[in-house]
Parts: structure tokens; C-alpha cells; sequence
């Protein structure tokens, strides 16, 4: 019997027998879905342009449309499935942030409306909730004293 | 009495019989190549119950349930339930047991879970502390992903090294008696921890405690793999058998012709996109209650070393950044019966 294998030797040994993810295939598979999504937003938002709205209007039809579509999909158990092909295609539209959102709501719902669904809504979103509205502020900040 | 051998090894004198064993898998296991030998495959994997932790909780009442009947007994003459599962305080095992008023020692070993049960069992018996005794462990994909990943519903992405947790519950009526067949040694798996941190790579953090316990096993008892018909993990998966063997390899011991994984046995990978196999506490519980049991008793098997492996971590350590400890319990099952 040989010597005790260090935990560096061990890490090298792993890498090798562990299978990395198929990065192109799932680039392209995100590229395709992230513009297909981004794409319907587009869609709705020349709609309601033709209709008379405002850019920011049309913006806010936009993203209320598409947030609503999404977690009605999840509700529906199809969100996760199109995710699963898409990855970041589907995680990184406004669709995917109503995922994060609805998909909780649902799963926590079993531990009551307040400590369950109330406590955990944003276990996934609060993150970006939190460091969206920080970075908000510093670049207002940033802005407000160069401009 | 029991005799400690080794540096980690017990050896058993009494003839500590399986007499009967029951499994009750999830849809998707009832659809993968052991389907034929489970006892219960579930069409709804809630059970109508409120949350997956209920549905967790009925289907291993019901599983320890459908084992003791299966032994010709009684719950009342069951001495000791001795279960555990995945769930924050082994919750899926309390309340699967609540209804069964039996004495219960509930065990946490992460997917080891099985082998310490029944390693338990059997040292209840050889000290004459009980006569009849039931082992299980149970798991389920979905609350099991609530708790340690994300919710059900969130579009995410798997990584090819990530395994399936088994839904199910499988449980094994252990008792003094001459039915082959028997628990006749076990080798109780030490902590093996090298380092890794991704706990989408559990094969990995498991494979060096395996490597361990199964060595220690085969010093222990001075014997060499082929004695063992097969060599059994609970849930390596692809990577950690690769793992494992290599590990064995290094130390000396080739187990690559006997070694079978459950994890590996449970599912089709290519049919079923389970990535590196499955896992969790049902995993080694159902597949031994299932295709072991029914081998072992049809004697077309003799002799297994059943190696139940766990990931022993919680979300808040990983979270913390420590490593994912590893742990391994071998359990020697053989027809042979240690005495006459």
C-alpha cells in the first residue's frame, strides 16, 4: 500500500473523471431560447406602440405581460422544463426572474401564507432584489455628480 | 456475542437472519431497469398527501408497514424500528414511524443511512438486546431538492457530475432465526473527508470513505474482493465508481469485476437523464430490499458486501464553505449461516 493521497492529488483525480458540461451546446440552446423570449417581448412592444402607448408604456405592457405569462408557466410545471433545455436562455430574461419568484411562492406555500410563502418568495430572487437596488443607487449617485 | 475484529470490524455469532424485505420506489424508479423487483411502485408521487414530506413520511409507514407483514409479524412483536432519512431532524422517519408504537432509534447517515440501520439491527440482536428488529431508510427526490437545492418549479440546469435522489423507502425485518439470508459482519465507516465542496459532485466526496471502509473491510476479515459475489456501493454514481476504483486500485485491491452501484443499477442514464445516477438514503435501501434480497434468497447470489454511502453535509455547512464529509458502512450478507 502506497502513501496517504493528499486532498491536491485527489482534486486532480476528480477533475478527470468528472465530465464538465457541454458548454457549446448549451450556449447555443440559451442564445436561441434568450432570443426567442427577447424577441416576443419585441413583439408586444411594437403592438402596443401601434396602439398609441408611450415607449415607457409600451415597456411596462412589456415587462407585465411577459412576468405574468412566466409564472403562469411555472404554475403549470412547464417553466422548469423549458429552463432545463435553456438555462440561461430562460434565467436570464425578466421571464426567468418571475420563475424565481413563482416557483418559491409555490413550494413554500405548504409552510403557511406568512413564515412559508411570505418568509421564502425571494429565497431565490432576493439576491438580486438586494445587490439590483444597490447598484442602482451607487450608479444614481455616480451619475447625479458627473451629470 | 459479537467479536470486534480488526481495526473496525464486528463479526457476528449469532445467525442474524433477513427474514423479509419490502421497497416502495417513485414513478420514475418504477419506470428504470430494477422496476420488476420492488414490491410498491407509486403512480403519484404525493400519495394525496399536502407536501412531499407527508407523501415521504406515508410511503415509509406504509413500506415498514408492508416488510413486517411480509415476515409473518406483528408490529407489537417488533422490539426496535431503527430508520432515517434525509430531512432536517429525520423528519420523514419520525412521522412514517409515528403510528407504529414501536420502540425507534432514528439514525441519520446521509444515503448511508441503510447500512448504519442495519449494521444497529444486527448488533441489537447478537447482544441479545432485542429479537426482532426492522431497518429502513427512506428518500424523496422532491423534498429532498426543497431542502438541499431549489424549489421543484425553478428552470435550472443539472451538471453532468449532479445525481437523482431515489424516491422510495426500503426496509429489511431483521431477527434470530434460520432463514438465509444472514447479516454476518459489518465494518463501521469512518468520517473520509478530502476536500470536495461541490455538492453537485457527491460521487466524488463519497468515494474515498468507500475506498476506506471497503479496505478496512477486506483487512479486517482478511479477505480478498473475489470472496464477495458483489461488491456493493449505494450511490457513487459513474464519477465516484470511477473513483472508487481507482482509489482500491492504488491500495491494492481490484474490485472493478464484482463492484455494482446502485446508484448506476437504479436508472437508465440515457433513457431516463439522470445524469451520474442516483442517490439518497432510498437509493441503497430499495435496490437491496429489491433485486439483492430477491437474489440473495433465490440463492443466484451468495455473498454481498453491502456499502451504503453517505454525503454527510447540510446546506448552511456548504454554504459556509466546508467540505462534504464522507462516510461508508459494510454490511456482510451471506447464505452461510455462522452456526448450526
Amino acid at each position: 500500500m502506497g502513501k496517504e493521497m493528499t486532498k491536491e492529488q485527489y482534486s486532480k483525480m476528480v477533475e478527470k473523471a468528472s465530465p464538465n458540461s457541454p458548454i457549446v451546446k448549451n450556449c447555443i440552446k440559451a442564445f436561441i431560447v434568450g432570443g426567442i423570449i427577447c424577441t416576443i417581448g419585441q413583439i408586444i412592444t411594437n403592438i402596443a406602440k401601434f396602439y398609441g402607448a408611450s415607449i415607457e408604456e409600451a415597456g411596462t405592457y412589456t415587462s407585465v405581460i411577459l412576468v405574468v405569462a412566466a409564472s403562469i408557466l411555472t404554475g403549470l410545471g412547464l417553466y422548469s422544463k423549458l429552463g432545463k433545455f435553456a438555462g440561461a436562455g430562460s434565467i436570464v430574461p425578466i421571464t426567468g426572474f418571475s420563475n424565481s419568484v413563482t416557483s418559491p411562492a409555490i413550494e413554500f406555500k405548504k409552510e403557511g401564507m406568512i413564515l412559508g410563502l411570505g418568509a421564502k418568495i425571494f429565497i431565490v430572487a432576493g439576491p438580486v432584489i438586494l445587490y439590483g437596488v444597490l447598484t442602482s443607487v451607487i450608479v444614481g449617485i455616480v451619475y447625479y455628480i458627473l451629470g | 456475542m459479537a467479536k470486534h475484529i480488526g481495526k473496525q470490524s464486528m463479526r457476528f455469532e449469532k445467525n442474524i437472519s433477513i427474514v423479509s424485505t419490502a421497497s416502495t420506489v417513485g414513478t420514475k424508479e418504477g419506470e428504470g431497469p430494477l422496476r420488476e423487483y420492488f414490491d410498491v411502485i407509486l403512480q403519484d408521487n404525493l400519495l394525496g398527501q399536502e407536501s412531499w414530506e407527508k407523501a415521504e413520511s406515508k410511503i415509509a409507514s406504509d413500506n415498514l408497514k408492508l416488510a413486517i407483514n411480509k415476515a409473518n409479524l406483528s408490529p407489537q412483536q417488533i422490539d426496535y424500528v431503527v430508520t432515517g432519512d434525509l430531512l432536517n431532524q429525520c423528519c420523514g422517519s419520525t412521522f412514517g414511524v409515528r403510528g407504529l408504537k414501536i420502540p425507534f432509534f432514528g439514525v441519520f447517515g446521509a444515503c448511508s443511512t441503510m447500512g448504519e440501520a442495519m449494521s444497529l439491527c444486527a448488533i441489537l440482536i447478537d447482544g441479545g438486546g432485542a429479537k426482532n428488529t426492522v431497518a429502513g431508510a427512506s428518500s424523496h427526490f422532491c423534498s429532498a431538492e426543497k431542502q438541499f437545492r431549489f424549489p421543484m418549479d425553478l428552470g435550472t440546469q443539472r451538471t453532468p457530475t449532479a445525481t437523482w435522489t431515489v424516491t422510495g423507502d426500503g426496509a429489511a425485518v431483521i431477527t434470530e432465526g434460520n432463514d438465509h439470508p444472514y447479516i454476518t459482519g459489518i465494518t463501521t465507516g469512518k468520517i473520509v473527508d478530502m476536500g470536495i465542496t461541490d455538492a453537485n459532485n457527491m460521487g466524488a466526496a463519497m468515494a474515498p470513505a468507500a475506498a476506506d471502509a471497503i479496505y478496512q473491510n477486506l483487512q479486517d476479515f482478511n479477505r480478498k474482493p473475489d470472496y464477495y459475489d458483489y461488491i456493493v456501493t449505494g450511490d457513487l454514481g459513474y464519477v465516484g465508481k470511477e473513483l472508487l476504483l481507482k482509489l482500491l486500485k492504488e491500495k491494492g485491491y481490484d474490485i472493478s469485476k464484482n463492484h455494482m452501484d446502485c446508484g448506476i443499477e437504479i436508472f437508465d442514464r440515457d433513457r431516463q437523464d439522470t445524469h451520474s445516477g442516483g442517490s439518497g438514503c432510498a437509493c441503497s435501501a430499495v435496490t437491496f430490499a429489491g433485486m439483492l434480497y430477491y437474489k440473495l434468497r433465490r440463492r443466484i447470489i451468495n455473498r454481498i458486501l453491502f456499502v451504503p454511502t453517505g454525503a454527510l453535509m447540510s446546506p448552511t455547512s456548504v454554504q459556509q464553505g466546508e467540505s462534504i464529509a464522507g462516510i461508508a458502512h459494510c454490511v456482510v450478507i451471506e447464505n452461510q449461516e455462522v452456526c448450526q
